[in-house]
């Protein structure tokens, strides 16, 4: 789990940077929630391309804690980060008034794409690419809304657990107070990541890396000390979640059809 | 070794890249110059493969061919055969001609690998002269099997060159799986083998997948001779001398000692002789 963070810091740099670059686009796109996530990716795509093509905006709701927007621009202090703050609130209740939301959760998937649209709709303005935030940990178990923040262009840390965002971060000099506070998706008041989930991220990570990284068994697991109950949870939520990771699935009529045998990777041409 | 970044699918803008490095070894007076695998066409190419690909007769050869006359060349490309089948190929050109074509063999096709989807295999190493030198060529995972270093070998090889898109993966505390892997089956192939071992890797990004470079050039002592950076596009000169696999061979005679009547017996035992 420990990871060589210059050479992580080094690779990730360097992707930001050449799938922006070999594209023809320049600028870069990121949502600040105050989270440590997308901290990080902040920090490291101004690494890659510096503060000018950097964009960073920070999406609060009315409910948003304003810990969350301090958070923000403590980072954009920091580290010198052109942070623009655009309140989704008149927006969002529009829409919940105008569909008539009343639960909860779809307020909140609402806030996440919401949050979406307004920067794929800024990217256009500036020429830039949305930058990706979700950590290996909420994609494998599905803790992030579809087409909401799961949305981006690139995404530098999807391949790290949330445990190794927060060592990162700390190697990158990220402020303790980010990486130190409850993770939090800042949907409703008083949510927490770890309460909502009802593991922590440090063991939750810990089984997925034995589990994902290492393809150990069950009964390895077991005796590596995890208890089945926590196993079956986690397989089952990494099995259930696994559309969200994926392409919508088309049916199939012709010989090429698309992700299936007409295959081309992204960066075709670059 | 010339540790480039390919763009994926275009092969005249490749071939510019090829151009420039193979001008700027002409002027510091090498006399091979080695691409990395895949160097015409970059490595993820899926469906792209059958459009990428390249005749014998085709003008690209030709090129090539003409730059031999000042300089030895070694290059990766798709080649299409007269049966319409496409291998990830080498390809060797000195004195104005293409003097000899490696198809790669061990075609990756597991965790992030699909090779052998998109092509076919080769099924033979067969040694060269490189500048008068008795050499073989492996493409990436050849060098990863015994079989073809140990058919190599016994053609008596003095130099083998490692033509390579290895991606970076495993990444832990002090080191990363990809780079560890490679760089102690280089020494092995150098040390064991008794032969100067040149590795050269691409670098870029491709959907997400880092190249890491790091291409390394090893003598038969074991010693690095030269050595690219990480991730970064960059050239090296290496020197390589003749005199230091004679040293080596008379330390360590692996070579002489080697018994292929050991080879025989097996397969006489289990049938297949």
């Amino acid at each position: 789990m420990n990871l060589n963070y210059k050479l992580v810091t080094d690779i990730l740099i360097n992707f930001i940077r050449e799938e922006t670059e070999k594209v023809g686009l320049k600028n870069l796109v990121i949502g600040l929630s105050g989270g440590i996530d997308s901290a990080l990716v902040a920090v490291l795509a101004l690494k890659a391309v510096g503060r000018e093509r950097l964009f960073a905006y920070t999406l609060p709701y009315k409910s948003s804690s304003k810990e969350s927007v301090e958070d923000a621009e403590l980072l954009s202090k920091t580290f010198g980060i052109n942070l623009q703050l655009i309140d989704i609130t008149p927006y969002a209740e529009a829409f919940f008034n105008t569909v008539k939301v009343d639960s909860k959760l779809r307020m909140g998937n609402v806030m996440a794409r919401m949050r979406m649209v307004t920067l794929f709709d800024v990217s256009s303005k500036h020429q830039g690419i949305v930058l990706g935030t979700s950590n290996k940990t909420e994609l494998l178990l599905g803790y992030g809304t579809w087409y909401g923040d799961l949305a981006s262009a690139i995404n530098p840390i999807g391949d790290l657990y949330k445990t190794q965002v927060w060592e990162l971060s700390s190697y990158l000099g990220i402020p303790d107070r980010l990486i130190e506070k409850k993770p939090t998706a800042d949907l409703w008041e008083g949510q927490t990541d770890e309460n909502e989930l009802g593991f922590s991220y440090r063991d939750v990570d810990r089984l997925l890396y034995f589990m994902v990284d290492e393809r150990r068994s069950r009964d390895e697991l077991i005796g590596i000390g995890f208890s089945g109950d926590f196993i079956s949870k986690i397989s089952e939520m990494v099995r259930r979640n696994q559309f969200k990771r994926r392409l919508p699935v088309i049916a199939k009529i012709s010989h090429r059809t698309i992700d299936k045998d007409f295959m081309y990777s992204r960066d075709w041409g670059y | 070794m010339s540790q480039i970044k390919p763009y994926l699918g275009n092969v005249e803008k490749n071939l510019e890249l090829h151009e420039a490095e193979i001008n700027k070894a002409i002027s510091e007076k090498c006399d091979l110059i080695v691409f990395p695998e895949l160097s015409l066409t970059g490595y993820y190419l899926r469906d792209l493969v059958s459009e990428v690909s390249i005749r014998l007769n085709s003008p690209f050869i030709k090129i090539f061919e003409n730059y031999s006359e000042s300089i030895a060349i070694i290059i990766g490309f798709v080649l299409e055969d007269e049966n319409h089948n496409f291998f990830n190929a080498a390809a060797y050109f000195e004195n104005g001609l293409l003097k000899h074509i490696h198809k790669k063999v061990y075609l990756p096709n597991y965790t992030m690998f699909e090779e052998s989807r998109y092509l076919a295999s080769g099924s033979e190493f067969v040694s060269f002269d490189i500048l008068g030198q008795k050499s073989g060529i492996l493409i990436c995972e050849d060098a990863l099997h015994l079989s073809s270093l140990y058919v190599y070998s016994l053609q008596g090889v003095k130099n083998i060159i490692i033509i390579s898109n290895s991606p970076a993966r495993g990444i832990n505390k002090d080191n990363f799986y990809s780079q560890e892997l490679w760089y102690n089956s280089i020494k092995f192939i150098a040390t064991n083998m008794t032969v100067n071992t040149v590795f050269v890797n691409r670098v870029g990004v491709e959907d997400g997948i880092t190249f890491w470079g790091g291409s390394i050039c090893i003598n038969s002592l074991g010693e690095i001779v030269a050595r690219c950076d990480l991730i970064n596009e960059s050239n090296t000169i290496a020197v390589i001398e003749e005199s230091v696999i004679r040293r080596s061979r008379i330390n360590s005679p692996f070579y002489r000692d080697e018994d292929l009547s050991v080879v025989k017996n097996y397969l006489q035992r289990v049938g297949l002789l």
